[in-house]
């Protein structure tokens, strides 16, 4: 029977100055091991200046059945949209 | 060699992100501005939030109460990126309780009239803007990535609070001298909000060689002076500054020297407001205690649960 290792999900730093961002997953034993093979799966051309590694397993997620209840009652609240307050032309742009 | 690495990234205008080496006069002003920035949002919901329930109309009450939770969020967004320097949030908490760290002395100033909210935004959230929309490039990663967020959200307040302005200099003659002794009050209070003469500001060489701060205290309040009094002037209000005037030869406004010395009071905390506010603050974290309790509670009883 073949050894499973534990997944982990890939976050990059595309440069300094921007959040790391989800790029995928790898299988590794360990975290140490995990970075490795990140760094050879998603940044072999320059692609970030930091990496994060994260046990797949500790990630809990909101359920996709529950996106009514999270999300949509803000759909009702254009009031805080800059964009719900008209405003003289001459001061518009504020 | 770390810094000379910092020093490079600060010369490039690189971003230092949390796990970089940085010097610790550098990581101490940083956790002084962005705790006292915390603060300043937390503190802030107070002098709005006592005019939730007075406000005049259902949709100024849920316009209000949005502003008050975002305010409230925007101290969360900013306590992060405080924590990201190592120090923990509850030990942020503890210095505002203690008045060891300060917010902004803005909040220390009542808000008597339903006016009052309208100058809150209009004035006071546009010189935040005015203050925070260079903040999105500070040198500090974290801190920059928290303004970003926070600009996009603050734009509305500033536009709820003119609108309220422009309703009221629309409305009754009773109406347009409450909008005008609004802006009289806060007119001031919010040219200080800058912060001291760059004359008298020791700190802000230091800060414009790190990339934290971008612009000097007196060219933001400029700034600040020549978008505001055509904006005024369209609601028929008069700032309370009789030196203020068009200079066609520099292009900007001219305006009076602000009281300074009332900004020293202010910010040294004088008066009953900051005894409030504070008081309010630690009600609220301590009267919070028991929802604190029950979720850990709750957490424990769960896990043993599952262990079971």
């Amino acid at each position: 029977m073949s050894t499973v290792f534990p997944q982990w999900e890939v976050f990059v730093r595309a440069r300094r100055g921007l959040d790391h961002q989800h790029a995928g997953s790898v299988h590794a034993p360990d975290g140490e091991t995990a970075l490795r093979a990140a760094r050879d799966l998603f940044t072999r051309r320059q692609e970030g200046v930091s990496l994060w590694v994260v046990p797949s397993n500790e990630i809990v997620a909101s359920d996709p059945a529950d996106v009514g209840a999270l999300f949509e009652p803000a759909a009702d609240k254009a009031y805080r949209f800059p964009t719900s307050y008209e405003l003289p032309p001459e001061v518009d742009h504020m | 060699m770390n810094q000379a690495h910092f020093d490079a990234l600060i010369e490039a205008d690189e971003r230092i992100e949390p796990d970089d080496w940085m010097p610790d006069d550098y990581r101490n002003a940083l956790v002084r501005q962005i705790a006292q920035h915390a603060h300043s949002e937390i503190i802030g919901m107070q002098p709005e939030g006592e005019w939730i329930t007075r406000a005049p109309s259902l949709r100024r009450k849920a316009i209000l109460t949005a502003k008050v939770q975002d305010e409230a969020g925007h101290g969360l967004y900013l306590y992060g990126a405080a924590e990201s320097l190592g120090t923990p949030r509850s030990e942020l908490l503890d210095r505002l309780h203690t008045k060891t760290q300060k917010y902004s002395s803005i909040f220390n100033y009542p808000t008597p009239e339903w006016a009052d909210i309208g100058a809150i935004g209009w004035l006071v959230d546009g010189a935040a803007i005015m203050n925070q929309v260079p903040l999105c490039r500070c040198s500090y990663g974290p801190y920059g990535r928290a303004m970003v967020r926070i600009c996009k959200e603050e734009s509305f307040h500033q536009r709820q609070g003119y609108q309220i302005m422009l309703s009221l200099s629309q409305g009754t003659p009773e109406q347009q001298a409450m909008a005008q002794r609004a802006l009289d009050r806060w007119w001031w209070p919010s040219i200080m909000m800058f912060g001291p003469p760059d004359s008298d500001s020791p700190n802000t060489g230091r800060s414009m060689a790190w990339g934290i701060k971008r612009f000097t205290n007196d060219e933001l309040r400029q700034n600040f002076v020549d978008a505001t009094v055509p904006q005024a002037e369209l609601l028929g209000l008069t700032p309370p500054d009789n030196a203020l005037v068009w200079n066609a030869e520099r292009g900007h406004y001219d305006f009076g020297e602000p009281d300074w010395d009332e900004f020293a009071r202010m910010v040294r905390g004088e008066g009953e407001i900051p005894d409030v506010r504070i008081g309010v603050r630690r009600a609220a974290h301590d009267e919070g205690d028991w929802v604190r309790k029950a979720a850990a509670a709750y957490a424990g009883k769960r896990d043993a649960r599952s262990a079971a």
